[in-house]
């Protein structure tokens, strides 16, 4: 044991850790001094020499068992923003997480979520366990919000929802599903989309691959390359999709080719498996967005969906979303319940109450339902006015006649740049904005003020550097 | 495909139906081999309950307090913490590893206020998914840096246990606990099988009031458990649920953390708000696994950032808020100890109740057990036929293994409840 403990302080020094390894490797995250990526407020412990090696004087009965536990990368997503806060640049901007800000860059909670917390309060309801399943209310309004409260999917009481925690746990929810009762089946993931996809999949060993979404050369729709990999998947493969608002390209398929997506799936017997992360955020209309998820229940197809609340109603700590799965009929729905139940227990035994409970009052209520639309409205449309914005700045400002007009193409909270890691870099290094390695920009995080600084250096970024 | 065909022309009814491409092979259901799943033995006994329209029903089942009159209680600490908040914060996302603040307080309350592991940073700590979340993050930890490890679980335990490891596919091996002629500790069986576990074994134990028997290891008991795990250089993960509620002292309650701690042990610890603050539906909780030094500590963390990443993303924040304003907070951390006593008082009145009740009624059986026991739960030695002959002819309900969560007994109830434990038991 003794010799354990010596060998936790040799190997604590700065030059071999594999803390610094991993720095060293994360020079890519553009700040020219890698070390300060990591600071909080007191300093980078990583480097720290003083505080490694301490070591208590109690005797270490169990020496560690965890002595090759290496230090995991930061997230690629939610690591930009810690870059961000360790900027001192006042110039500094942080277009990384897809989190709504207000013109004036700050953090926007809902006028009808203020609301419906303060009946809450007033009502000083109890904290009791929800079931497994969720709060009730919110499971109905929630299929209700997606598949519209007229369809026979709701009607026939063919739908499976359990309230799951945000997008994130709901997927994982349903990929535990799929290796439970499809073990071996494949989940097509787009190329690219939001990095979380594959450690979900990753983690509940549910084996994926891609299918060509993105083309660089139009920054639009692979449409046909889409088409293809779906037709050359095996049959039985569940086909992820973004509902709409595609994260991280902003790229959306059009009605006809949605239709024809639903056809190759329909033909090839996959599932469609879609992620609804934005509705009401994309095209500014909560029913408009949903049109896809709906088109595929029309047609009467087997579907999963995972839902969120965190952008569309600002809820985002609350983690508050839905798994829904579209079934055949009313027994099967019943079933399929009773196995998501299964899955979460051992995770979390029931979902948190208070996010749900949030939506139930406001989705519940008509008078707050319809300010809720308005606010959506609005947030949609700053989203937009902000690209028109950045759209005329790069037009303007830009004499080489590239065409820009993506920017106006794309729907949603991000915007999929076109630039590669080293421009991105160089938007971060250079111009102090912070985006994600993929070129992937939140316009969430951009106000009208900062459109011509931010299109600066993207021409910049663009034009010279490659 | 008669089936197909009477599903076909139901769907033929809504106008809605466009598809003319493969329509047909959507029909048969992706899910018939979905067999509907067992209710939860727990959860489901309150599902039941719910259903019943007897007005004599009693619901002993869920460990969720209740207040003499059998209602849902929410602390006074808590409403005027949730008037605090409310308002006052944005709702964006917490860190991976949940609120900081909340964490720290919730590593006092185990450690100690003033814990030189705490001072040292060498404690790995996530804010979890109240209990049940903390030990599915350390299961999947144990499983991904430990592949070859086994859990160790008591007989009985609290049922989630088992779902929890298996579904975090870490095989599961036994040890004695629960003593069925005393109603009692199995101690000896309890060290036989730790000195007999291959060394270096993952064991769980429950730091007081255990789910589901109220039978804990005396002091003394849980220095000789520790001395052994030295010996045998077992893992110890303590599942601390019901901190505050089993004595009314959460420093006393801790006690059999603080033994392991002094004597060297690295541990890992769940721990869980649900029952002693009162909130249930809010999840909080936390996992800290005690670390060598503070490199590991970090290290140790960022990993299990990896794990609740793509489980949750990050946890939700109210109830965190919540534990944080309170525990930061000198007069309402003040205001929470008082409350949580109030709470375990009730629970410790409540068994004196029911065990003079029942030898009062001239039960032949011995019934001391009722206030040897400790914490939320009564392990009453009633078979599982017993408890559905208390169901069905009194309307009351626990789980089968005869588990009585005291927390649902009240001065109200107390008697019919008496009675029928006595008609049941009594006939065998």
């Amino acid at each position: 044991m003794a010799s354990n403990v010596l060998s936790a302080a040799a190997s604590a020094s700065p030059s071999t850790s594999p803390v610094t390894d991993l720095l060293k490797g994360k020079g890519r995250l553009g700040s020219g001094n890698v070390g300060s990526l990591f600071i909080k407020d007191k300093g980078n412990p990583f480097l720290n020499s003083k505080s490694c090696g301490r070591i208590s004087m109690a005797v270490a009965v169990n020496v560690s068992r965890f002595e090759a536990i290496t230090m995991a990368p930061p997230d690629p997503i939610l690591g930009v923003s810690e870059a961000f806060k360790a900027d001192n640049d006042e110039k500094k901007l942080n277009l990384g997480v897809g989190a709504y800000r207000t013109e004036e860059l700050q953090p926007y909670v809902l006028d009808v979520v203020k609301k419906a917390e303060n009946l809450m309060l007033e009502r000083g309801e109890n904290k009791e366990y929800l079931p497994i399943e969720g709060l009730a209310a919110f499971n109905k309004v929630t299929a209700e919000l997606l598949f519209g409260a007229d369809s026979p999917v709701i009607s026939e009481q063919r739908v499976a929802t359990v309230q799951g925690l945000s997008g994130t746990g709901s997927l994982r929810l349903a990929a535990v599903l799929i290796e439970r009762y499809f073990p071996g089946a494949k989940v097509l993931i787009s190329s690219p989309t939001w990095g979380n996809h594959k450690n979900i999949f990753n983690d509940a060993r549910v084996p994926w691959s891609e299918y060509r979404y993105y083309d660089p050369k139009t920054v639009g729709l692979d449409f046909e390359g889409m088409i293809e990999d779906i037709k050359a998947a095996p049959e039985g493969s569940f086909i992820l999709l973004h509902g709409c608002a595609h994260n991280p390209t902003g790229i959306d398929p059009t009605p006809e080719q949605w239709e024809k997506i639903a056809d190759v799936i329909q033909e090839k017997n996959h599932i469609p498996f879609f992620d609804v992360a934005y509705q009401g955020f994309a095209s500014g209309s909560l029913d408009q967005d949903a049109a896809s998820v709906r088109l595929f229940a029309a047609r009467g197809m087997e579907i999963f969906v995972a839902q969120s609340y965190s952008k569309n109603l600002g809820l985002y700590s609350e983690r508050i979303g839905a798994i829904n799965v579209v079934c055949s009929s009313t027994d099967t729905a019943a079933r399929v319940k009773s196995q998501l139940k299964r899955i979460a227990r051992p995770m979390y035994s029931n979902p948190p109450i208070h996010g749900a409970r949030i939506v139930a009052n406001v989705v519940g209520d008509p008078a707050l339902f319809d300010e809720w639309k308005a606010e959506m409205e609005m947030m949609a449309g700053r989203i937009k006015g902000v690209r028109q914005k950045l759209y005329d700045s790069l037009t303007s400002k830009d004499k080489s006649g590239k065409d820009w007009s993506f920017i106006l193409k794309q729907i949603g909270m991000f915007s999929f740049t076109g630039l590669n890691k080293n421009q991105s870099d160089n938007m971060t290094n250079k111009w102090h904005v912070y985006m994600t390695k993929d070129g992937r920009i939140s316009l969430a995080g951009l106000n009208l003020a900062k459109c011509e600084y931010l299109a600066d250096a993207i021409i910049d970024s663009y034009h010279n550097v490659s | 495909m008669a089936l197909w065909n009477a599903v076909a022309s139901r769907l033929a009814r809504h106008r809605s139906w466009t598809a003319g491409v493969g329509s047909s092979r959507a029909m048969s259901s992706w899910w018939h081999s979905v067999e509907p799943a067992p209710k939860d033995p727990i959860l489901g006994v309150t599902e039941a309950f719910l259903a019943d329209p007897s007005p004599d029903k009693v619901n002993v089942g869920v460990g969720a307090y209740r207040d003499d009159n059998g209602k849902p209680v929410v602390l006074e600490c808590v409403r005027e913490a949730e008037r605090r908040i409310a308002g006052s914060m944005n709702m964006e996302y917490l860190p991976m590893g949940g609120s900081v603040k909340m964490v720290e307080e919730t590593l006092k309350l185990a450690y100690g206020d003033n814990s030189e592991f705490i001072k040292d940073k060498r404690v790995a700590a996530v804010q979890a998914l109240s209990g049940t979340g903390a030990c599915r993050l350390f299961a999947e930890f144990q499983k991904r840096f430990r592949p070859e490890s086994q859990i160790y679980i008591p007989v009985p335990t609290w049922s989630n246990h088992h779902n929890i490891w298996r579904d975090a596919q870490v095989p599961q091996r036994t040890y004695h606990y629960y003593h069925a002629e005393s109603r009692g500790l199995d101690f000896a069986s309890l060290m036989d099988d730790v000195k007999n576990a291959p060394s270096g074994s993952f064991f769980l134990l429950h730091a007081c009031a255990h789910n589901p028997t109220g039978v804990d290891p005396s002091e003394e008991q849980w220095r000789e458990i520790s001395q052994q795990f030295k010996a045998k250089g077992h893992f110890a993960l303590f599942d601390m649920a019901y901190q505050g509620f089993a004595s009314g002292d959460p420093e006393r309650d801790a006690k059999s953390i603080r033994i392991f701690l002094e004597d060297g042990h690295s541990i890992g610890i769940a721990q869980s708000y649900a029952k002693n603050m009162g909130l249930y539906g809010q999840r909080v909780g936390c996992l800290s696994v005690l670390c060598e030094d503070e490199k590991q500590a970090v290290a140790v963390k960022s990993q299990l950032q990896m794990i609740a990443r793509p489980m949750y993303s990050n946890p939700p924040v109210h109830g965190a808020l919540i534990v944080s304003t309170i525990l930061g907070d000198p007069e309402l951390k003040q205001l929470w100890l008082k409350e949580v006593k109030g709470m375990a008082d009730r629970i410790i009145g409540m068994r004196t109740a029911l065990r003079e009740n029942l030898e009062n009624l001239g039960s032949s059986l011995s019934w001391k057990h009722i206030t040897e026991q400790i914490g939320m739960f009564c392990y009453s030695g009633m078979t599982p036929e017993q408890v559905d002959r208390l169901t069905k002819e009194f309307h009351i309900y626990m789980t089968r293994n005869g588990r009585i969560s005291m927390a649902g007994v009240t001065t109200g109830n107390v008697r019919y409840l008496a009675n029928a434990i006595h008609v049941v038991t009594e006939s065998t």
